[in-house]
């Protein structure tokens, strides 16, 4: 057995020994280079982006933000997320609910595809959605023939930024419900719960914050998302234009400021994921799944 | 004697109480094909269809190999260049105690956040020729903005996350008492930290690098406003797809594509063989 004098005795990570830290010179000049990186390749494009909306007045920013076409793009954005999440929501609490509560053949297998659109880079995302339904694509006959717009229209956005944002909140909720185990849902069937009750009073509280967490960065990334939208959206000016592609139309417009002033709408959209993420993590840390990474 | 236990049969999965697996997996398996395996099979599909000889003209002509060669080589240039900084940048996270540690802390997943294209408008600015720090390269003699070199610069700030943030657990997890059984046996600081330390961290170092390798190849936002895109010199494979589906060269596109895919999936390979040897040899 464990003496428990000694088992208190637990080295502070404040009061080093000089044996295990580096001394104060090579620290301080580690640090240095570690938060020179940092701000050069970090801090210093956040800060650009405000400065370069804010040139030419706060007048100038406004009004290029209340430009028609840029008022269009902010509510399809707006929309496109507003349709992506949710549909990336249902699947990743179903996904994590078959994955996590049960024992089957594939299950590995079915883990890894789900991760899939992660390796795919955003332009071949877009690709594979001109290739199905575009003039020459295996569907676009029959679409044409049946007057359905799919592609250069924002179902093609919708689906295009559903294929990039698919893994977060499923990659985020399986581990979580994994560690957590059947204990739970399993006292409430015996007690005479049903599948459903269980899932929305059980399941549900237990995984919130995990939950939570997944969508705010799955917003993120179907707000911003440059690559794959771009390759199906046809860059219609007021239609099929999203925030992030308005960006680049202005900004090859030579308009800085506009494209700027856009683009620090966005970088705010990025700072409060930021803010909240960090957020989720300090309060419920324990109640988030411990993988991170994208 | 021992009794075996009854053999049981094979069973698609193992029996449970909690009700909901047809519907959840149904559900999952038919929105996981719509939207994933049957655009991705269309792909797979279309460049089989091209048949070898038009395949193989596409992926060996100049333009096609220079994009590639452009992509993956930024890509590597960029991932090492994370893990030397993002490993530093995850160390002085884990083992200093400084003022504003959580800000900084935060800071490092800005990358993961921010729009790829406002990080490009916002490097380029940075690091055109009259830029914040354009303007100091410029009398070195060093261009960032519309080369190649802006290519990696674009990809370190895409993919220091994806190192940090893969090393950053993994050193939280390290034994201090390993270090110090080392000291008080006389090894010094620099033999601790290549011999204890680096061993411990190779494989999530590989595993941070791989990512931000991944994603790098990919990257397409970030990298066409600082790039330059002349042909042959800084013009990236995703990007060339995009050019040969505005040509309405869908074969062209669809074949580099798949190209991409492959040699991702080739690397992956050969990055789960280091892993693997990482962990023979070390572990």
């Amino acid at each position: 057995m464990a003496d428990p004098e000694i088992k208190s005795y637990e080295p502070h990570h404040e009061s080093q020994s000089a044996a295990v830290t580096e001394s104060l010179p090579v620290r301080l000049l580690l640090m240095a280079v570690a938060f020179a990186f940092l701000v050069i390749f970090v801090l210093l494009p956040l800060i650009i982006v405000f400065h370069e909306a804010l040139a030419k007045g706060l007048g100038a920013y406004t009004e290029s933000l209340s430009n028609p076409d840029t008022r269009s793009a902010i509510r399809l954005t707006l929309l496109v997320a507003a349709i992506a999440v949710p549909l990336n929501v249902v699947f990743g609490i179903s996904a994590a609910w078959a994955i996590a509560k049960f024992e089957f053949k594939g299950k590995a297998f079915l883990t890894t595809l789900i991760d899939l659109p992660f390796s795919v880079s955003p332009v071949i995302s877009g690709l594979v959605y001109v290739l199905l339904f575009g003039a020459q694509g295996l569907l676009g006959e029959w679409l044409k023939a049946h007057g359905i717009q799919i592609l250069f229209a924002v179902p093609g956005i919708v689906l295009a930024t559903v294929f990039v944002t698919f893994p977060f909140v499923a990659r985020e909720l399986i581990p979580l419900m994994q560690e957590q185990g059947n204990g739970d849902e399993e006292a409430a069937l015996s007690l005479g719960a049903n599948g459903w009750q269980t899932f929305w009073y059980v399941t549900l509280p237990n995984v919130k914050w995990g939950l939570l967490y997944g969508v705010l960065l799955c917003n993120a990334r179907s707000m911003g998302e440059f690559g794959a939208v771009s390759v199906v959206s046809g860059h219609i000016r007021g239609l099929t234009n999203t925030m992030p592609l308005h960006v680049e139309i202005l900004y090859n417009e030579y308009n800085a400021v506009g494209a700027f002033a856009v683009a620090s709408l966005l970088a705010g959209l990025a700072l409060v994921t930021l803010v909240l993420k960090t957020l989720l993590e300090m309060r419920y840390g324990a109640e988030i799944a411990a993988t991170r990474g994208h | 004697m021992t009794i075996a236990p009854a053999k049981a049969g094979w069973r698609f999965r193992q029996p449970s109480v909690i009700p909901g697996f047809g519907l959840t997996l149904g559900f999952s398996l038919a929105y996981l094909t719509l939207i994933i395996l049957i655009p991705l099979s269309g792909l797979v599909w279309r460049s089989a269809a091209l048949g070898w000889t038009d395949f193989f003209a596409i992926a060996t002509d100049r333009r096609t190999l220079n994009a590639l060669e452009i992509s993956f080589g930024a890509a590597f240039i960029a991932a090492a260049v994370n893990v030397v900084f993002g490993t530093l940048v995850a160390w002085v996270l884990v083992r200093y105690r400084f003022p504003g540690r959580r800000i900084v802390d935060a800071m490092v997943d800005l990358p993961f956040a921010l729009p790829t294209a406002v990080a490009g408008i916002a490097l380029t600015t940075l690091y055109a020729p009259n830029g914040w720090i354009g303007h100091l390269l410029a009398p070195l003699g060093i261009k960032v903005a519309y080369t190649p070199l802006g290519i990696v610069v674009a990809l370190v700030f895409i993919g220091l996350p994806f190192v940090v943030r893969t090393v950053q657990p993994i050193m939280e997890e390290i034994d201090k008492e390993v270090e110090e059984a080392a000291a008080t046996l006389g090894a010094n600081r620099f033999q601790i930290i290549t011999r204890i330390l680096f061993p411990g961290l190779a494989p999530a170092i590989i595993t941070g690098f791989s990512l931000a390798f991944a994603r790098g190849v990919g990257e397409y936002g970030s990298v066409i406003f600082i790039a330059g895109n002349l042909p042959y010199k800084s013009e990236i494979a995703p990007l060339l797809i995009v050019i040969r589906l505005e040509e309405y060269n869908y074969p062209a596109a669809t074949a580099i594509a798949a190209l991409m895919l492959l040699l991702s999936f080739v690397m992956l390979l050969i990055v789960n063989l280091a892993q693997s040897w990482s962990r023979k040899r070390y572990g």
